[in-house]
């Protein structure tokens, strides 16, 4: 053959046919964000959202002769971490400098640790559409986060073509934890599923131990996408891409499909995959090349000299191990037992945050059913409305389980107790005091019924005679009539004895 | 009062307390003193007459409401350019902080502060800390008072000059290999390096994080004395500061008792390569001690040999993170790189380090990075640890046997402005054996130990102890500096030359 070859690589080809032919390894690290009150290593105020450059000191913004304390709580939770992940915890460990230049990082070295994490050698097993895969954790480690920049200027809010920067330091120094796993091998065709799976799992499990407000949109909770293709799964590993920016449970999942694409097409041409950081792009679905690799990259790690090696007590740690909440697979065992919910309306459940919300409302004395209905369809829908989290809305547990309560006593119908969390929501007190403030009670006195009844029968004499005549399902329409009248404040069921009584 | 700025700071604290004299005229006093002949010493960067005023009124008002008062309470103090003052400027000697007046003070500050001593000024260093001798300074050299063409030491030179030209009583200096024992050698005065951790690190501008050690600069050991106890003890604010309940280190001066003392003389910090006349007056002051019923033996302390290459490994490698920071971006000093249109913060950082480190500083920051680059780690900085442990081992063995360790401070007298200027390792060598007790973190003490007969120029006199225990260093350097000052018929500093007023 000697046609020249002048064909074009393809950007990417299709999925399938790439892990057809290809097998991929992922590795995932996780940064969390701690919902420590204080920062890592100095007494300003971890908090999102406040007025740049507010929440400062001479330590966090890396002043001359500012030296760093070790915030313990940020130690605790990292301890938990790690434990919830059946990590060992370190007898001894220390903290190391990761020494680059970047302006949004204050002292130009970022204070992490190295070879000496606090937690490592774990796993934790995840559910991936009902099969359960073992994720082995390399290690879990403490570092602070840098500052924000933000490049004004440009079209698209990146460095390139920006006419300057402004940095926000409130994030500097915020406590992290980062989790690196081993490598994941063996996923095949699922490499996206399991990846997002573990995402969430992770999330999940973070909520519950209480360390973090694990935001992926607030960027609490942020992921690095590893990932390489070799030939096959006795094949040594290939080069990997280090896909950054990927933050939220569905980029997880495209960024891993999409790199999986691209690093096949780059195979299928016999060129060579680059070691690369790649930035995932959210609006467009695909990664772009970021700096590459090199040797030139060398973080010049150190132990940090201005702390002390942490050596945490034993008791201490199993104290913390003894205080672990349930592992999240197992109270959703647990719960979905309790409650007697399908393996689809458990599903939902997750999907929509509410597991502790109808656990908390069932034990303010709501069935499971009714506290799943509530939070799933009404209470969802305005959450959705007003763009929060079903935890956001401004009703507890103890409320949505009174308002059923209501229901449950006959003191309002379903119409009604939707009235009753109105007034909840907007602030108007407890429901038994919004039905009061609104008047919502359903009138349940049979002589005002009764009236109501008759003038309905009067009104609709057809009706009337074909109930007469037997067909009891024509009652519909003056039940609905009394309703009316009755401004929905009547139970209808009783409304409905009253009109078959009548006219049997 | 004759000239209050003679006194020891004791003896004026004394005055103070009997209303000899007031604050306020004793600083004015020290002021006028600086304003006389510090054109020619420049031992300060900057002085700050009108603070160190209304401090001095302060510490008046304050004594003259009564009450338990500081021992030190107005006697006026000049602090090292390398501790943050708030509100007053703080270069560390370096163009690179050129105007930046920092917003919080130092731990070692806020306490001279809380204690009532007026701070006259900051005193002039080699850029962070980096040199032996001042002339590393971008501001200039300072010059000693018995030899203004000569150096003052260094790092420390501005704040053992300004005491030893008695521009003030007291001065605070860093000390990460040398920089307050070294200077107060070649300039006849005290310098005592505490226990690392001893005295809070928070606010003093890190050269290298693990061997840096702020402490008294003094013309007497009791006043070193009651400076360390104002600045040390633990804070809560530096990570490796020693909770513990530290004694007076005064009272322990005040005892001065050498009975029953094993001193053990450390054959590796002496002979070869050190001046005649150090090694004369370091003797005799060894014989003094026998005499008064000291115990001399010979130690051993076999990695010292190893310990000034594996400082110029430890110092570089934290010294290159430590001032990473320094990039221009919130502070100091920033530079346009030459014929960039529209540069990138790395150019401008480029350019700003470019133009605001000095050559020492940029030598040491590569060395550093070279040293803790990946691949050279092992060989470098992993090793120099190694060989820093076994340096705290000969220490441990060699205070097994001995209660003290003694040396020359420093291994010749003040050299001349210049002349080892271009040299490096010839610098470098100036701190051989101040250096171990930064590796080792034990404390230091230098006295003025005679002046050398070759050239009439002041010698020192090194007293080591265990971690801890500093109020040793006290105890021995008091009765130590009492026979010597008995046999000079007088302080030291009594035979310097007089720096005429309009020098
Ligand atoms: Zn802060």
């Amino acid at each position: 053959m000697t046609t020249p070859s002048h064909r074009t690589v393809p950007d990417v080809v299709a999925y399938d046919e790439a892990v057809a032919r290809y097998d991929p390894v992922m590795g995932l690290e996780v940064h969390v964000e701690l919902n420590t009150a204080s920062k890592m290593f100095c007494g300003c105020a971890a908090v999102f959202g406040a007025e740049p450059n507010t929440l400062t000191c001479p330590v966090c913004l890396g002043l001359p002769g500012a030296l760093p304390v070790v915030n313990g709580k940020a130690v605790e939770s990292a301890i938990r971490i790690g434990l919830a992940l059946n990590c060992e915890i370190a007898d001894w460990c220390r903290f190391a400098r990761k020494n680059y230049f970047y302006p949004d990082m204050p002292k130009n070295f970022q204070t992490s640790q190295y070879d000496e994490p606090i937690a490592f050698e774990g796993y934790t097993d995840v559910d991936v559409d009902g099969e359960t895969v073992r994720v082995e954790i390399e290690r879990a480690h403490m570092e602070e986060d840098t500052g924000k920049s933000l490049h004004v200027g440009g079209a698209t809010g990146r460095i390139h073509g920006a006419s300057h920067s402004l940095v926000d330091y409130n994030r500097a120094g915020i406590p992290l934890i980062e989790i690196v796993t081993k490598p994941i091998e063996g996923t095949g065709v699922r490499a996206p599923a399991v990846a997002k799976a573990y995402v969430a799992h992770l999330r999940e499990l973070l909520r519950g131990l209480g360390v973090s407000d694990v935001r992926m949109d607030q960027g609490s909770l942020r992921c690095d996408v590893n990932l390489s293709l070799r030939a096959s799964a006795d094949a040594k590993l290939g080069t990997r891409s280090e896909t950054k920016n990927v933050n939220s449970l569905r980029s997880v999942e495209r960024a891993i499909r999409y790199e999986v694409s691209r690093q096949a097409a780059r195979l299928d041409a016999g060129e060579r995959v680059v070691q690369e950081t790649r930035h995932w792009h959210e609006d467009t679905g695909v990664t772009t090349s970021g700096r590459v690799k090199s040797d030139a990259e060398d973080y010049r790690y150190f132990p940090e000299p201005d702390l002390v090696p942490i050596a945490p007590d034993r008791k201490w740690v199993d104290r913390l191990r003894s205080a672990l909440p349930e592992p999240p697979a197992m109270r959703r065992g647990r719960l979905q037992t309790d409650w007697g919910f399908s393996d689809l309306e458990m599903r939902d459940v997750l999907g929509a945050g509410a597991q502790s919300l109808i656990e908390e409302t069932v034990a303010a004395g709501a069935s499971p059913a009714s506290a799943r209905k509530w939070w799933l369809s009404e209470l969802a829908r305005r959450a959705n409305d007003a763009g929060m989290t079903l935890a956001e809305l401004p009703i507890t547990p103890a409320q949505v389980a009174a308002v059923q309560g209501l229901v449950d006593a006959g003191r309002v119908n379903d119409k009604l107790a939707r009235q009753v969390l109105d007034g909840v929501l907007a602030g108007e007190g407890e429901p038994g005091d919004v039905v009061t403030t609104r008047g919502l009670e359903v009138v349940s006195d049979d002589s005002s019924l009764s009236v109501a009844v008759d003038r309905a029968i009067e009104a609709n004499p057809d009706v009337a005679a074909k109930i007469r005549a037997g067909k009891v399902a024509a009652a519909g329409a003056l039940i609905g009539a009394v309703m009316k009248e009755m401004r929905g404040q009547a139970d209808a069921g009783r409304v409905r004895e009253l009109v078959l009584e009548k006219l049997s | 009062m004759s000239d209050v700025t003679r006194l020891s700071a004791a003896a004026l604290a004394s005055a103070l307390a009997d209303g000899d004299v007031t604050s306020l005229q004793a600083t004015q006093a020290h002021l006028d003193r600086i304003g006389a002949v510090d054109g020619a010493v420049h031992a300060f960067l900057h002085v700050d007459a009108d603070g160190a005023l209304a401090q001095a009124s302060a510490a008046d008002e304050r004594r003259a409401a009564g009450g338990e008062l500081p021992e030190l309470l107005g006697v006026p103090i000049a602090v090292k350019d390398i501790a943050t003052t708030k509100g007053l400027p703080t270069t560390a000697g370096s163009r690179i902080l050129e105007g930046w007046v920092p917003p919080y003070d130092a731990t070692v500050v806020a306490r001279v502060r809380a204690a009532g001593l007026p701070i006259l000024g900051k005193t002039n260093m080699d850029e962070f800390a980096m040199g032996s001798s001042t002339e590393h300074s971008a501001f200039g050299p300072s010059h000693n008072p018995w030899d203004l063409d000569r150096i003052p030491g260094g790092s420390g030179g501005g704040s053992s000059a300004a005491v030893s030209a008695f521009e003030a009583p007291l001065a605070i200096g860093t000390d990460t290999g040398g920089s307050i024992r070294q200077p107060g050698a070649v300039t006849g005065t005290v310098g005592v390096k505490p226990t690392y951790g001893g005295v809070s690190r928070y606010g003093l501008i890190a050269l290298a994080s693990s061997l840096d050690q702020a402490g008294p600069v003094t013309r007497t050991v009791l006043d070193a004395a009651l400076l360390h106890d104002v600045i040390g003890g633990h804070d809560p604010l530096d990570s490796t500061s020693i909770d513990t309940q530290w004694p007076s280190m005064a009272a322990a001066a005040r005892a001065g008792d050498i009975s029953r003392l094993r001193i053990g003389v450390v054959k590796e910090l002496g002979g070869e390569g050190y001046q005649t006349g150090v090694r004369t007056r370091f003797e005799e002051s060894v014989q003094l001690l026998v005499d008064a019923g000291a115990e001399v033996i010979e130690v051993s302390c076999p990695h010292f040999e190893l310990a000034l290459a594996t400082y110029y490994l430890i110092l570089p490698s934290e010294a290159s993170s430590n001032l990473a920071k320094f990039d221009a971006m919130r502070y100091g000093r920033r530079v346009a790189p030459d014929g960039v249109r529209d540069p990138s913060a790395e150019q401008v950082m480029a350019a700003s380090r470019k133009a605001g480190f000095g050559d020492e500083v940029k030598r040491r920051i590569i060395l550093g990075t070279f040293a803790l680059s990946s691949g050279y780690y092992d060989a470098y900085y992993g090793q120099a640890q190694k060989v820093r442990t076994l340096i705290s081992r000969d220490f441990a063995s060699a205070f097994e046997q001995a209660d003290v360790l003694v040396s020359p401070t420093a291994p010749t007298t003040a050299f001349r402005i210049g002349e080892k200027i271009d040299d490096p390792l010839a610098m470098y060598l100036n701190d051989i054996a101040t250096i171990p007790a930064n590796l080792a973190g034990v404390p230091g003490m230098s006295l003025p130990s005679g002046l050398a007969d070759e050239d009439g120029l002041p010698t020192g006199f090194q007293i080591l102890a265990p971690p801890l225990e500093d109020a040793r260093l006290y105890r021995v350097g008091a009765a130590l500096e009492a026979m010597l000052v008995d046999r000079w018929g007088g302080p030291l500093l009594d035979q310097a030359p007089r720096l005429e007023v309009g020098l």
